[in-house]
């Protein structure tokens, strides 16, 4: 039997503590909004282009704008071999959750029949992809000037063995030892709402619970570092 | 569509300048080369020229050999124009735009046989390493040939071969065994408005351009790759200008490669 | 009791909270919730007694009706053109807004405005489905011939033709330039080669220092700089031209 428990992260991490970050807001000027967010290896750039003419035509709504989310790996960007390009299955998936985790938090009314299209792109990637791709588009919506109740924040918190914990990274989504769930959540952090919320493995309810509370805390210093970014760019040059 | 703006860049060119102020011949500064900044790429790079960002990515495979060549491995080049980097892209399988980069970057390397193939054989008629290039532009501003070729090249420099266990490669660990580049292509666009002859057209120039020629050379001169892009003819006193400009502007590009 | 917990021209970002309590307004760009008002956009906080609103700083053009703006002709049909506005949505100039010349039924009018021309045009109507009509029968709107055109963030557009034009002017005045800035966010510009580059910077330098107080000053020092020559500091016009 293993009795071995999950006692220390890489480069000791606390059970709570973040990967560095890094973020910057601006950083593709052709784009109306662009962003690039970096957690630990995990590295996200997303730009906002909209709102814009929609084609189809049958995709418009003439009630509001649409959002359209679209998540990428570049071919070189797995952590073993190369990612073919195209359109694969968990990619669509994705791009559907990122863009249902944004759309709460905008008002796309006064803009019918139009779309806002959102482009996530990630050159290099491990673990928390997903989470990474939608603080990078969040940023960029905001720098996209459209209006916003808040912005959305995304960490995944997991358990591992008998630890909960804050951004796993490579080794924990693959910990082979013990148990392990792996939970990407996404939340708005002023109403502390879920937007996004997945889970890969085995945890019970009260774990999830915890989870989520922790979840919550670090969406919010994910928030001020996001709230830093876009300060920077708009600040007195 | 783009009629009064064509007569305005020929009228600013009368004079020696450019919408952004540069000379016919100038590249936009600064031109940046970045190395290895992607560690899941066995090599990487991110080039920046003017506005314009791209970023290459090398990868390694093994695989079998072409019959043919048996004791060579090969390089092989994808491009796509992601909508992140310019509004006009769309999602969806790669356009004869994406197609041509791709492969117009890839004669500038494998034609001047920059990597040397037989370096890459592993097994002769068994296995060879497959070097997998991929240009991913960031920020379109105008020129990705030119910016793609630098990264290409950069990104080539760097890649350092992964261990291979059982004949299975393990990619998160690299050996010091590093990639043979013996030469340094670089690839040089020149474009003709009217009668004149500009170098890293900007998105609105390339709008405008009568046509094209993607020169690329080695430090020593030699042409290894032509491309004629656009849909004006040229005359041969033009192809000879544009091949003496690309050479000239080459060695100037190379100088960043080598910061 | 009310707690203003931001300072006026301060940047705030979505979900911040402005204030508590309720002695503030929520004003344009922000929203209440319970007690608290929240930012609602990226934006400058503009602090007015008890009113705070946000003020855009970036974000694509929105068409309005009586704005002054610049579009591009796309297409030709027999009773008027389509033209692009910078925004999400197109616009229609039929052609009795167009010329009060008597123009027959099925008559070639790309003589008047053919595909690519750029206009200066007045937008008369947007309805809630942002269908736009819009006019080129009025003083100042015309089809443009020659010079060039930029494209501004058309958030810094009244910081950029100032106080009844008087930046725009200083701006003609020391580079010689003939200039029409679009509401919606293109400029046109026309003058001698080096002298229009000028202009262009000096509206460059207006869109990243538009939230900074002495504008008026850097760009007069940065066209003198710039040209060698004394600048006269704007002047006021009536009618923007």
């Amino acid at each position: 039997m293993n009795t071995m428990t999950y006692s220390k992260r890489l480069n000791d991490r606390k059970m709570d503590e973040l990967r560095p970050i890094e973020a910057k807001v601006g950083v593709i000027e052709r784009a109306d909004g662009s962003a690039m967010f970096k957690i630990g290896n995990t590295w996200a750039y997303a730009s906002v282009y909209g709102p814009r003419n929609l084609y189809p035509k049958f995709m418009q709504d003439p009630q509001s704008g649409i959002l359209r989310v679209n998540y990428n790996m570049m071919p070189f960007s797995g952590s073993g071999e190369r990612v073919r390009p195209g359109a694969n299955r968990r990619a669509k998936e994705i791009s559907m959750v990122s863009e249902k985790a944004l759309l709460p938090v905008l008002d796309l009314k006064e803009f019918p029949n139009s779309v806002v299209d959102v482009f996530i792109e990630l050159p290099q990637t491990e673990a928390g992809s997903r989470c990474a791709g939608i603080c990078a588009a969040s940023m960029a919506l905001a720098d996209a000037g459209l209006n916003m109740k808040d912005l959305v924040a995304a960490v995944s918190v997991g358990r591992v063995d008998d630890k909960l914990l804050v951004d796993l990274d490579y080794s924990e989504e693959a910990y082979e030892d013990g148990p392990v769930a792996d939970i990407p959540i996404a939340m708005m952090p002023q109403s502390g709402k879920i937007t996004l919320l997945q889970m890969d493995g085995e945890v019970t309810k009260e774990d999830l619970r915890k989870a989520i509370g922790m979840g919550k805390e670090a969406c919010g210093r994910i928030y001020e570092v996001m709230k830093k970014a876009l300060k920077e760019k708009y600040e007195v040059q | 569509m783009y009629n009064e703006l064509r007569s305005h860049v020929l009228k600013l060119l009368k004079a020696d300048t450019r919408l952004d102020g540069r000379r016919a011949t100038e590249y936009r500064e600064p031109i940046k080369v970045e190395q290895g900044i992607i560690c899941t790429a066995e090599g990487s790079a991110r080039v920046t020229i003017g506005g314009t960002q791209v970023m290459v990515g090398v990868k390694l495979e093994i695989g079998e050999p072409f019959p043919d060549r048996p004791d060579e491995g090969t390089i092989m080049v994808g491009a796509e124009l992601l909508p992140l980097s310019n509004p006009d892209f769309e999602l969806g399988p790669p356009s004869i735009q994406a197609v041509e980069l791709a492969r117009v970057v890839d004669r500038g390397i494998r034609e001047s046989k920059a990597v040397d193939f037989k370096s890459l054989c592993i097994e002769p008629g068994e296995k060879v390493w497959l070097v997998i290039i991929d240009i991913c532009p960031i920020n379109d501003a105008g020129n990705l040939f030119d910016a793609s070729a630098l990264a290409a090249l950069a990104a080539l420099k760097n890649t350092r071969f992964p261990k291979v266990e059982d004949g299975k490669i393990s990619y998160k660990e690299k050996t010091n065994k590093g990639m043979k580049v013996v030469k340094d292509p670089v690839s040089v666009t020149v474009c003709k408005v009217g009668d004149a002859l500009i170098v890293d057209p900007l998105t609105e120039e390339e709008k405008i351009i009568d046509a094209r020629l993607t020169v690329a050379s080695t430090a020593d001169g030699t042409l290894c790759a032509l491309q004629k892009g656009g849909s004006m003819p040229l005359s041969v006193e033009d192809v000879e200008k544009m091949v003496a400009i690309g050479i000239s502007k080459g060695k100037e590009l190379r100088v960043a490669l080598e910061r | 009791m009310g707690k203003l917990l931001i300072q006026d021209k301060e940047i705030v970002v979505p979900g911040e909270i402005i204030a508590e309590g309720m002695d503030h307004l929520p004003g344009q760009g922000t929203y209440r919730e319970g007690d608290k008002i929240i930012a609602g956009r990226l934006g400058l906080a503009n602090v007015e007694g008890r009113a705070v609103k946000l003020i855009a700083l970036s974000g694509r053009y929105i068409p309005k009706r009586n704005d002054t703006i610049i579009c591009q002709v796309i297409d030709v049909g027999f009773s008027g053109w389509r033209v692009e506005t910078n925004s999400a949505y197109s616009a229609m100039l039929s052609v009795k807004d167009a010329t009060s010349e008597f123009i027959r039924r099925g008559a070639d009018i790309t003589h008047y405005f053919n595909v690519g021309d750029y206009l200066v045009a007045k937008i008369t109507n947007v309805t809630s489905q942002k269908l736009i009509d819009i006019s080129t029968k009025g003083p100042g709107l015309r089809k443009l011939h020659g010079g060039r055109i930029i494209q501004v963030n058309c958030n810094k557009v009244p910081r950029i033709i100032g106080k009844a034009g008087s930046m725009v002017s200083m701006i003609k005045n020391a580079t010689g330039c003939r200039i029409t800035v679009g509401q919606n966010g293109l400029v046109w510009l026309e003058g001698e080669p080096k002298s229009e580059y000028i202009a262009i910077e000096a509206i460059r330098k207006i869109e990243q220092e538009a939230h900074l107080s002495g504008l008026t000053d850097r760009v007069k020092a940065f066209l003198e700089e710039k040209t060698g020559k004394k600048v006269e500091p704007g002047v006021e016009e009536p009618e923007l031209r």
